[in-house]
């Protein structure tokens, strides 16, 4: 089906064949175009590697800019014209490692953007070194006797800084991960989905089969309105549980707590300067 | 009689000497008088020993000097650090115990004054300052009710008590100026009272505004932290976004983010915070997003001296960013250049698309002068974001290197920003003869800049043998050198503009048959760059670079060396 994301060409991609970069892609353009999204509208802020490409690949507004700096970007975006909807996207090792500490200050902010993070627990574009969120004893070319460090947990930490929206979605299961990202586009704030997908060239252990296996779905009597019940199932790592995990957008946004836009709900680009007003500071 | 007078105040941080210099420097103006304030701080909130030098004058001035004609002690250890400035003809003012008992030999005249007592029948000790204030004020010649305007408006928001006494604070501040009969008389002229007071930090603020800044995102770092803190103060009136973000990688990336999506956006900081942007810098260059980066520069390397002064970071701003790609450094050495400058830098941020920085330092940004008023009529605010097509291609090639830059949601195309190596429409390329034309196409921007490129201003005698040349904060202590020496064969060279290298570089260069620079820094880094594009060799380079800023009898003697 071609959405209104499509190019009239499809794009040659940077993709190996199997990449759940694939299915990722398909499902944010329907995902938006059944949201009856103007890409006029849209932009996706994208960091580097193999995750922030997609932005290549959707035909709209786009700012592929810097490994880890997307946040910083979509931020500086969405502040100057709220009007515009603001996708941050990366993989996890652009948004958790190099732009961790954008992240941890973009969730603080609650911008009114989403934040998509593709989230295979490897590093593709660099050739196959540990990501923050490896799993412990995961070998690499670089990590030779396997990863020791203790695996970054993006659902706890954004829950604990107060993220208003947090999900966990499977590349694996296009149908679940199209209704969270729609949920997530609706959200009004900051909103996290971590999609769990295989990278089918340099991790063979969190493969198709294992996040089959070590993923389960929140059930329907789950509230996810109950913050200390969500931090409780991002602990949970036996099995990853799958679905908006938290939800809560009570709290103003970045943009509706700016001075600029008190008492002018235009974007900053409509505005006139006033010289005589600034003369006037001159005494 | 002397008619420029020299005054120091010693004492601690946390005594409220500030206050005094940002009262003093306005009524000495709005009385007649000439003014120039300047700070020497420790980087500490409460104790060891900070000055501000206030010079008054007949003459228009804006340089610090050395000697110090009234020393004004307001706690112990005040004195030992600026000893080597004290002449014999030096007036110490304080009260007996803050004053050690070795300069009390007779080598220096002493009035003193019992400060503690008197800001105790006042209400306390935290009076002491606007004693100060007001005595400073009885040395000259200021109305009185200037001064209690002054002090109303000051600590309007502090309640009538307080409020009232300050101004018999101020009362008995003159009352004791007016007794010490120092016979102090600088002319006055009437057409100063029209000036305006600022400081380095409120002339780059007022400049952005100007120039339609209205976001500014910054990680707080002295001495560049003002610029925001001053667009905080005014953003509910003009509508400014301000963040502090979290780092400086994050403000560089916001600020790109702004322009992006139609703001005019800047960033402050200082050399630490500005090595941090450097790869967000180099992405303005490749994905030619407009940026304006103010850099108050600091001694370092790394920590340095935080609060005192250095030219050390032109090379650091003239390389940022790994890959070639052009930008625009401006060095405005007056607050009317610095108002100027910064207007016009947003303007040509966003015509040339490229980084466009404007490198000050501690000694600009802390100092205080007059100027005469600006007629805001003269800026002009250009705009140049083009409406898009169906076909709109970002990186459009074009004959001066411009592509016209379109924002989201103006237009029928889509605005695509990329890092990569890209073709016209902002795609990943790696088609090398692609990768040449979009090389090609961004240096060609230069090119295209250089037909509006800022000469240098040539200051002093027009048939000159000796040219000084300056740039950046050591222009008012090179002109007022100059007009000192009056000498025909001397003339100075400001560089307003270092990069790149006005067009009249060469020309006023090739006039002199001697080349002397002058530079706050230790390896004369705009000498070297000078050198690199013309072939000059400098017949002496004059540098200091102990954090302070050069004062004008240090220039005067390592003139006469030559």
């Amino acid at each position: 089906m071609k959405t209104n994301f499509d190019f009239d060409q499809i794009p040659e991609t940077g993709w190996c064949p199997g990449c759940g970069n694939f299915a990722i892609l398909k499902v944010i353009k329907e995902a938006l175009d059944e949201l009856n999204i103007d890409p006029q509208k849209l932009v996706i802020s994208a960091g580097i590697g193999q995750a922030a490409k997609t932005s290549q690949y959707i035909n709209s507004n786009c700012f592929n800019g810097l490994h880890g700096r997307a946040l910083p970007v979509a931020t500086g975006i969405k502040a100057s014209n709220p009007d515009l909807i603001v996708v941050a996207e990366g993989g996890d090792g652009d948004m958790y490692g190099e732009g961790g500490n954008h992240f941890i200050h973009a969730i603080r902010r609650n911008i009114d953007i989403v934040n998509i993070v593709h989230n295979n627990m490897v590093y593709g574009l660099t050739l196959g070194q540990a990501s923050p969120t490896s799993r412990k004893e995961f070998k690499t070319p670089l990590q030779i006797d396997g990863v020791f460090s203790e695996p970054f947990n993006p659902i706890a930490v954004a829950i604990s800084l107060g993220a208003s929206f947090v999900a966990r979605a499977f590349s694996g299961d296009m149908k679940q991960m199209k209704e969270i990202l729609k949920e997530a586009v609706n959200h009004k704030g900051y909103a996290l989905v971590d999609i769990f997908h295989p990278c089918v060239s340099f991790n063979k252990i969190n493969n198709f089969k294992w996040f089959k296996d070590n993923t389960y779905y929140l059930n329907e009597n789950y509230d996810n309105t109950d913050k200390m019940e969500a931090l409780k199932k991002a602990f949970e790592t036996d099995k990853f549980p799958l679905g908006v995990i938290y939800s809560n957008g009570k709290n103003k946004t970045f943009e509706e707590n700016l001075i600029a836009y008190k008492n002018d709900k235009r974007p900053l680009y409509k505005r006139e300067v006033d010289l005589e007003k600034i003369e006037k500071l001159l005494n | 009689m002397k008619n420029d007078i020299s005054i120091v105040l010693s004492g601690e941080a946390g005594q409220g000497i500030r206050t005094v210099e940002l009262l003093i420097i306005r009524a000495l103006k709005n009385s007649g008088y000439n003014v120039f304030s300047t700070a020497e701080l420790m980087s500490r909130v409460r104790g060891g020993n900070n000055t501000t030098e206030i010079r008054v004058s007949n003459e228009k001035i804006e340089a610090y000097v050395n000697e110090i004609d009234i020393l004004i002690v307001l706690s112990k250890n005040a004195i030992f650090r600026i000893e080597n400035r004290l002449t014999k003809d030096t007036i110490i003012i304080g009260q007996d115990n803050f004053i050690e008992e070795k300069y009390k030999n007779g080598q220096y005249i002493i009035k003193y004054i019992e400060l503690s007592s008197l800001a105790k029948e006042v209400g306390g000790l935290i009076y002491s300052n606007v004693i100060i204030y007001g005595l400073l004020a009885g040395i000259f010649d200021v109305n009185i009710n200037l001064l209690k305007e002054s002090i109303t408006k000051y600590f309007s928001t502090k309640g009538k008590e307080i409020t009232d006494n300050n101004i018999n604070a101020v009362i008995k501040g003159i009352e004791k100026g007016k007794e010490l009969k120092l016979g102090i008389q600088v002319e006055k002229a009437e057409k100063i009272k029209n000036q305006v007071v600022l400081s380095g930090t409120e002339s780059i603020g007022i400049g952005a505004l100007a120039g339609g800044c209205n976001f500014i995102a910054t990680y707080p770092m002295s001495p560049s932290t003002g610029v925001i803190h001053y667009l905080a103060k005014h953003s509910k009136e003009f509508g400014v976004v301000v963040e502090q973000a979290e780092d400086e990688i994050s403000a560089i990336n916001m600020i790109q983010g702004a322009w992006y999506a139609g703001a005019r956006a800047m960033t402050t900081t200082s050399g630490g915070g500005f090595a941090l942007m450097e790869e967000g810098i180099s992405n303005a260059g490749m994905a030619e997003v407009p940026i304006v980066i103010h850099l108050a520069q600091r001694p370092g390397p790394s920590t340095g001296l935080p609060t005192k002064t250095e030219q050390g970071d032109l090379n650091l701003a003239l390389y940022a960013g790994h890959g070639e790609f052009p930008r625009i450094i401006f060095t405005p050495g007056n607050f009317t250049d610095g108002i100027y400058l910064t207007q016009k830098a947003f303007n040509l941020a966003d015509k040339f698309q490229v980084p466009v920085i404007i490198l000050t330092d501690q000694f600009y940004i802390d100092s205080f002068q007059s100027i005469e008023p600006i007629d805001f009529n003269d800026f002009k605010l250009e705009y140049f974001v083009t409406k898009t097509d169906k076909d709109y291609k970002r990186y459009k090639n074009t004959e001066d290197g411009i592509s016209p830059r379109g924002i989201p949601m103006q237009g029928d195309g889509f605005v695509r920003f990329d890092s990569h190596e890209h073709d016209e429409g902002g795609f990943i390329t790696e088609y090398p003869d692609i990768r040449t034309k979009m090389v090609d196409k961004r240096l060609k921007k230069l090119e295209s800049y250089s037909k509006e490129s800022i000469d240098a201003e040539i200051i002093g005698s027009k048939n000159y043998k000796t040219l000084i040349i300056g740039w950046g904060s050591t222009y008012g202590v090179i002109k007022e050198t100059i007009e000192k020496l009056n000498d025909n064969d001397l003339a100075f060279a400001y560089f307003k503009q270092v990069y790149p290298l006005p067009n009249n570089t060469k020309e006023i260069l090739s006039k002199a048959k001697k080349l002397i620079i002058i530079e706050n820094n230790a390896t004369s880094q705009f000498g070297q760059l000078i050198k690199r594009y013309t072939g000059v060799e400098f017949t002496k380079h004059i540098l200091k670079y102990n954090g302070m800023p050069f004062s004008i009898e240090e220039i005067i003697e390592k003139l006469k060396e030559i």
